[in-house]
């Protein structure tokens, strides 16, 4: 236990001392912010609101990049070697890059609804209890996501080619950037088997349309990223190489496929229920509808 | 010996269709410094690797400080020590950070102050990893390796790639914990360091122990005679070479002649005279006092320096 506190102090100092870490976890999010507040929404307060929800998904989502680089070269440059040889757990390792994450990513997310605040008067920020837990589990889950990719992959460049191939489809095919409700319908129905949609439109509902922690779309939501990122962090554990030349075997490649189920279930009920593309669609709507102040009603108990 | 600290019987060891170590055998006893000493890629790596719990062995049995490394091996960890060979720590953890985040990991500590200041390091408390030369770098494994005053302590080639004057730090330092009697396991291809730091010494070679024992005991063994190495204009055979005066030993060694001799003035007369006779020229002569590697040559006909 204190292994993984003293590794987790370790994680957090090296990654503030790393210039990389100020371009992907601080600028580009920033970035991010203020191309949807003062492009995409046009600084209008309601508008913003609306986007709160996909740039701060964003931001929670990036977690895997920086998750998967940082383990891949610490495992290329021989330096989880040296720890192998100590009493350090690959457990102690891994939940000690979950927790610093989780560390670093809260206050860009805190910044982001400052910043909202502060330059686009937005002053409705919906429910924050959900929006909180959508965001802390959606770190872990994205962070724990990092880790398979390192652990799947042997080097450096594969794990970028990976991150890349991952990323797009996370940003573009989840309403994180596009809003789900302009997508056509096929990208839409694929969307739904993406973790990121149900993060992205939660987030949305928690923050613009108020939803409760304990409503449905929330809870479900929530839940399914829980047992994603429990299913992935175990995965990662199980996976875990201390040594660079330790390749890993081609059959375990197939593990990581056991991770998709909960999202591939969840994407074909979906499918057939069509609950959150319509969720997507009503908070779309109520955007254009000429509703002054209020935020959109939530009509769901 | 039934109480020996470090037990290693039969050890194997494949990657893939190669067999790295082939069937390795020795003790280390408590207080002594052991060398393994060889040609690259003779398995010296891995034989420590394995009893550092790092690698799987394929066969025998290994045990350290009476733990199994496979099995016990949390246990284990709290009583090694290691600098291990191609590793290396974050660019941008402090030396002072290093020493502490390590100390933390273990029951039984060791003031890091006091490690800082042994090897040198007080200067670079606050320089991160990155800023080190390459003996300070050393210097910091080797402190690091201490961290949990170990029972034994492993050193994998802990002088590879330093210069000859950062290496002769280095062998302070060692030959300062050999004084204070801790176990030592360290592998080298430095026959000097072998010599100069080891009570004992396996030589290794293709995976198998070739010789064992204290240096000076191998090198009575292998007649403890000196070496004449000769470069000749025209090739000799080893049989006439041998029967001259004062020569004990000849044969050839990748274009030269290494001649062992007990009484090296005679051998030379002879030699040069010999040589006179065969209107064979003498373009180069060597004398040394006999080493390790006159060892590793009877036993392998090859140099251990590649």
């Amino acid at each position: 236990m204190t292994n993984f506190l003293t590794l987790t102090r370790m994680r957090i100092q090296l990654t503030l001392r790393n210039k990389m870490f100020l371009f992907f976890s601080v600028i580009m999010p920033f970035g991010f912010f203020f191309l949807y507040a003062g492009v995409f929404a046009r600084s209008v307060p309601r508008v913003v609101s609306f986007f709160l929800g996909p740039v701060i998904a964003l931001t929670v989502m990036g977690s895997f990049w920086g998750l998967s680089a940082g383990l891949v070269l610490f495992r290329e440059q021989g330096i989880l070697r040296r720890f192998h040889v100590t009493p350090v757990s690959a457990s102690d390792m891994l939940a000690s890059s979950i927790v610093a994450n989780f560390v670093l990513t809260l206050p860009t997310v805190l910044i982001e609804f400052l910043f909202a605040r502060i330059f686009f008067h937005v002053t409705h920020f919906g429910d924050l209890v959900s929006a909180f837990l959508l965001i802390a589990i959606g770190t872990a889950s994205f962070a724990s996501l990092g880790l398979v990719v390192a652990s799947v992959t042997n080097t450096m460049q594969e794990t970028q080619v990976i991150n890349q191939l991952i990323w797009l489809p996370l940003i573009f095919l989840s309403g994180a950037t596009i809003p789900l409700a302009t997508l056509p319908q096929v990208v839409r129905r694929v969307g739904l088997f993406l973790p990121a949609t149900y993060l992205v439109t939660e987030l949305q509902d928690a923050t613009f349309a108020n939803a409760a922690p304990w409503s449905s779309d929330v809870l479900l939501a929530l839940c399914s990223l829980a047992v994603w990122a429990i299913l992935t962090f175990f995965l990662s554990a199980q996976l875990f190489r201390w040594e660079p030349e330790a390749k890993i075997p081609p059959r375990a490649k197939l593990l990581v496929i056991a991770t998709a189920i909960p999202f591939l279930l969840l994407g074909i009920w979906e499918n057939k229920t069509n609950r959150t593309i319509a969720r997507a669609q009503a908070m779309f709507d109520s955007l254009s509808a000429p509703v002054k102040s209020a935020p959109p009603a939530d009509s769901r108990e | 010996m039934a109480n020996s600290i470090l037990q290693v019987e039969n050890l194997v060891k494949r990657y893939g269709d190669v067999e790295a170590v082939r069937g390795v055998s020795f003790n280390v006893e408590e207080g002594e410094v052991f060398g393994l000493l060889g040609p690259n890629g003779a398995g010296k790596t891995t034989t420590v690797e394995i009893l550092e719990g790092l690698r799987t062995p394929d066969g025998g049995r290994v045990s350290v400080c009476g733990f199994d490394p496979q099995r016990d091996s949390d246990a284990l960890k709290h009583e090694i020590g290691a600098a291990l060979q191609s590793t290396s720590l974050p660019d941008k953890l402090r030396v002072m950070e290093a020493l502490r985040l390590f100390a933390s990991f273990y029951k039984r500590r060791r003031n890091p102050e006091e490690l800082l200041k042994r090897f040198g390091l007080e200067e670079k408390r606050n320089a991160f990893y990155s800023q080190l030369s390459g003996g300070q770098k050393q210097r910091l494994a080797l402190a690091m390796a201490l961290v949990n005053d170990p029972k034994v302590l492993f050193f994998d080639e802990p002088t590879a790639g330093l210069d000859p004057q950062v290496r002769r730090e280095i062998y302070d330092i060692i030959e300062e914990l050999r004084r204070e009697r801790k176990t030592i396991l360290m592998t080298t291809h430095y026959i000097e360091e072998a010599e100069r730091l080891c009570d004992r010494v396996a030589i290794v070679d293709h995976g198998k122990v070739i010789a064992l024992g204290s240096p000076r005991d191998l090198k009575a063994h292998s007649g403890g005679a000196t070496r004449i190495e000769v470069r000749l204009s025209k090739p000799e055979s080893d049989a006439t070479l041998k029967s001259l005066e004062g020569v004990a030993d000849a044969r050839e060694v990748d274009g030269a002649y290494v001649i062992h001799s007990n009484r090296p003035p005679q051998a030379i007369v002879s030699i040069v005279k010999h040589l006179e006779a065969r209107d064979n020229e003498l373009i180069s002569l060597e004398i040394a006092s006999p080493s390790l590697e006159d060892v590793f040559i009877e036993m392998t006909g090859r140099r251990l320096r590649d």
